[in-house]
């Protein structure tokens, strides 16, 4: 690795806004919730760790299992459960996250009882596709929040303390659907989400920081289902992803299914039961994973028939099996070189990131292909966790030796449904976010007062070839000759890279606007109706935890105005001043009660009087240049 | 930072670089980056929801000013939309014939190459393509920068928008052959 060091001097700039008090170290934590395995990291004393469970275990597998009586086991415990009790015990979770029953393709290879998912509210698509199990049905949100439960306790016992939040870690290829999901899971765990981060960004965050790299860098991330590749510009300070690529439906497990089919051809199996398929592909990754360091594994198994499994597989055979899965991961590699407008020359290093890139076979593959052999140095299991605590440290607002900024981009095209099932592409891929595009449209027909639009997003020109995120209907356009209304849609994708789109009819001054969240994704009421299932005194629960949640942002945010109105007074005038004094005594006299819906009120009121004074300190360190602007005044084109 | 301008009117002054079609590169990359620095919403993840949104809608609005100074052709149809000039991309089809010609012939290679599965053959277009593009930026240059002639200067960004719809084939015809 070079061995340049980063130059801060340019970042060392001081923060702008209400800034929080210093010294008071924020417990965050960076979860990489995984295919396979799920980890939690955070940063302890400056340096970036693994948190392991009471067994020294870092690793928790990605598996839920459903009791009968409501018990819910997850990890070790689920595993070793998974051949006898295949239907309730839930793995690799994420494939099925945002994702319908259409998405997932053959579902006989699965152990599962699928539920199909009617369409909720704005869209004419079904919804997210849900698992049948003893404890009724399952929406993989419900699972990942399982694990992220397990997380979370794991974390507040190892650190001694409520979170402040987490970063968790999503495929830089996954779409809005399934960025919503997670976040949705996140938040039925009781998590604050400080920012959902690309997995590969995260390594390279890993990576960057601990080797001081400077250069072209690609992550190829290869872990339990999902595939991702991303071109990253590491310099001075500054991780700058300038393409992503991907396949969210290809991994480690595809690999296993090799192995699965294989052991079916050779005993011409036809048909299996759940429990012996679940033991097949059980058996199928073992075997994978030998291959890593043998020449041959042997596989051996009793069917519940007391058909006898006996056969050995060899590395080479292995290699041939897994060829062209290999060779798929290899044209992403191709598009995003091309997309960062780069060759392979240009790539000063690439960083293995996923349990699956120990395969010789991908190691080798990577290897011919960028003409250099891949870092391994850090552990392809952890790099992705480690990174997310390194960010997730930043974004609590702790203070760190380094500073660094990190721009990331949209992994798929934003568009339009227009005339003829075709897309019109608003938001290209590869735009460095958050970013906002406004388009107008208007009427066609005399009179019209509704119009449809459906939002997708992908990179085929069809529509049936998208993924389809929402379809809304704006209504109450005042009626007018055709072409005379002007309806102006807005996207603004966010740093999560979290899609809203807005319209609203400027015609005659007659606003009209809405807010749309993906299909696929959950209502907040739909997560509100989970975390009443998942509480036994759901009601209380909820109430007390709102209330205390609401106490600690209430103390934090008298605390950051009060820090504020020390440094920053001057910038007031008296009027200003004496508005944001007040709504501070009231959110004071509002905290002695225990409603929280006052509370709530009182801590909006006292935000609301303090947005010209947050921007008037915002300006003080940015150029004035950026005052007033917002995102109406953006170019359209 | 210097950011010389009393009122910020357009992207140029954002980043307190001088309001000209050839520009500095490295400077603007500078300062797109000191820019980010105080506005991107990681600096602000840890503080109110109307921190985070201020913070959103700048960063927002710092990466469309340098992704439209950045781009050569979205910087010309930029400079002129300042001085009042409509590039009419969508309405004016007048064009001369031979550029017309020449574009046929262009579409006609690209198809072949995809058909041929000829990524070489590819490749030698994509390179020619990029050369008469820089010829046509080194003329916008002169135009904009130099002699001022705003119409002459839209009547290239026509022509520019032809060239990065032929670019956006090439690629597309790339990953046809990649499949």
């Amino acid at each position: 690795m070079p061995t340049l060091r980063f130059n801060m001097a340019l970042l060392q700039i001081s923060e702008p806004g209400l800034s929080t008090a210093p010294h008071q170290h924020r417990l965050a934590v960076g979860i990489d919730l995984g295919t396979t395995n799920s980890l939690v990291a955070t940063v302890r004393n400056g340096i970036s760790v693994v948190l392991n469970d009471e067994h020294g275990r870092a690793m928790l597998p990605s598996v839920v299992r459903y009791a009968l009586d409501g018990r819910v086991a997850v990890g070790e415990s689920a595993q070793a459960a998974q051949s006898d009790d295949p239907v309730n015990t839930i793995v690799s979770a994420k494939r099925f996250m945002g994702r319908g029953l259409a998405d997932i393709g053959d579902t006989s290879r699965l152990p599962y009882r699928f539920v199909e998912v009617p369409a909720s509210g704005q869209t004419g698509q079904g919804g997210m596709v849900q698992l049948r199990t003893v404890a009724g049905a399952k929406s993989p949100v419900e699972v990942s929040a399982e694990i992220l439960k397990v997380l979370r306790a794991r974390a507040e016992a190892a650190l001694g303390g409520e979170l402040v939040g987490a970063v968790i870690t999503v495929p830089a290829y996954f779409d809005d659907a399934q960025r919503q999901a997670t976040k949705d899971a996140a938040k039925l765990a009781g998590l604050n989400v400080l920012r959902l981060l690309n997995e590969p960004t995260a390594a390279a965050i890993a990576y960057g920081l601990d080797n001081a790299s400077e250069g072209v860098y690609a992550v190829y991330d290869l872990g339990g289902g999902t595939f991702d590749i991303s071109i990253l510009r590491l310099s001075r300070g500054v991780f700058e992803v300038l393409s992503a690529n991907g396949d969210s439906a290809l991994g480690g497990d595809d690999f296993d299914q090799r192995i699965h089919c294989w052991l079916l051809e050779k005993n011409q199996l036809s048909a299996l039961s759940p429990q012996d398929t679940r033991l097949l592909l059980t058996l199928a990754r073992s075997a994978k994973e030998q291959l890593t360091e043998h020449e041959e594994a042997c596989i051996t198994a009793v069917l519940s028939s007391g058909e006898v499994i006996n056969n050995v597989l060899t590395q080479d055979e292995f290699e041939s099996l897994s060829k062209n899965l290999i060779q798929r991961t290899l044209q992403p590699l191709r598009r995003a070189l091309r997309d960062a407008r780069l060759s392979v020359a240009d790539v000063k290093g690439v960083v293995m990131v996923g349990g699956a890139t120990r395969m010789p076979q991908v190691q080798h593959a990577v290897g011919e292909f960028f003409g250099q052999t891949p870092l391994t140095n850090l552990d392809p299991d952890k790099v992705v966790a480690l990174g997310a605590a390194i960010q997730a440290n930043l974004l609590a607002g702790n203070q760190s030796r380094d500073d660094w900024l990190l721009l990331d981009v949209i992994p798929l095209s934003l568009g339009l449904e227009t005339m003829g099932g075709l897309v019109e592409k608003i938001i290209p891929r590869n735009t460095t976010i958050p970013t906002a595009r406004a388009q107008e449209f208007t009427t066609y027909k005399d009179g019209q007062t509704a119009m449809s639009l459906h939002v997708v997003q992908g990179e085929r020109e069809l529509v049936s070839d998208c993924r389809s995120l929402a379809k809304f209907e704006l209504r109450g356009i005042p009626a007018m000759v055709a072409g005379a209304a002007r309806i102006r849609v807005t996207f603004q994708v966010d740093a999560d890279g979290l899609l809203n789109v807005a319209a609203r009819e400027m015609g005659c001054g007659i606003e009209a606007a809405i807010v749309v969240k993906p299909s696929y994704g959950l209502s907040d009421a739909e997560i509100t109706r989970m975390l009443q299932d998942s509480t036994q005194h759901a009601q209380d629960d909820m109430q007390a935890r709102a209330l205390r949640e609401h106490q600690v942002e209430a103390n934090q945010l008298l605390e950051a105005v009060g820090h504020a109105l020390e440094q920053d007074g001057m910038l007031l005038e008296a009027g200003q001043r004496m508005r944001i004094e007040t709504q501070m005594r009231v959110l004071r006299d509002t905290l002695l009660l225990t409603d929280q819906r006052e509370l709530k009120r009182a801590i909006s009121a006292l935000n609301e009087s303090t947005v010209s004074f947050a921007q008037a300190r915002m300006d003080k360190s940015v150029s004035q240049a950026l005052a007033g602007k917002n995102i109406s005044d953006l170019e359209v084109k | 930072m210097t950011h010389g301008f009393d009122s910020p009117q357009n992207h140029f002054q954002l980043f307190g670089i001088p309001a000209s079609y050839q520009l500095d590169n490295a400077q603007l990359e500078l300062a797109f980056r000191a820019l980010q620095a105080q506005v991107h919403p990681d600096k602000s993840a840890h503080l109110s929801d109307i921190e985070q949104r201020i913070a959103m809608q700048r960063s927002t609005l710092v990466n469309e000013a340098y992704q439209t100074l950045r781009s050569p052709i979205r910087r010309a149809r930029y400079i002129l939309a300042l001085q009042g000039v409509d590039t009419q991309e969508e309405t004016n089809t007048v064009m001369p014939l031979e550029f017309l010609m020449a574009q046929l012939e262009w579409r006609e290679a690209v198809a072949d190459a995809q058909q041929a599965r000829d990524a070489e053959a590819l490749g030698r277009l994509e390179a020619r393509m990029k050369d008469e593009t820089d010829e046509l930026e080194a003329m916008l240059a002169v135009k904009i920068d130099g002699e001022h002639d705003y119409a002459v200067a839209a009547g290239l960004v026509r022509k520019l928008r032809f060239m990065e719809k032929l670019a956006e084939e090439i690629d597309s015809a790339y990953d046809a052959i990649d499949l």
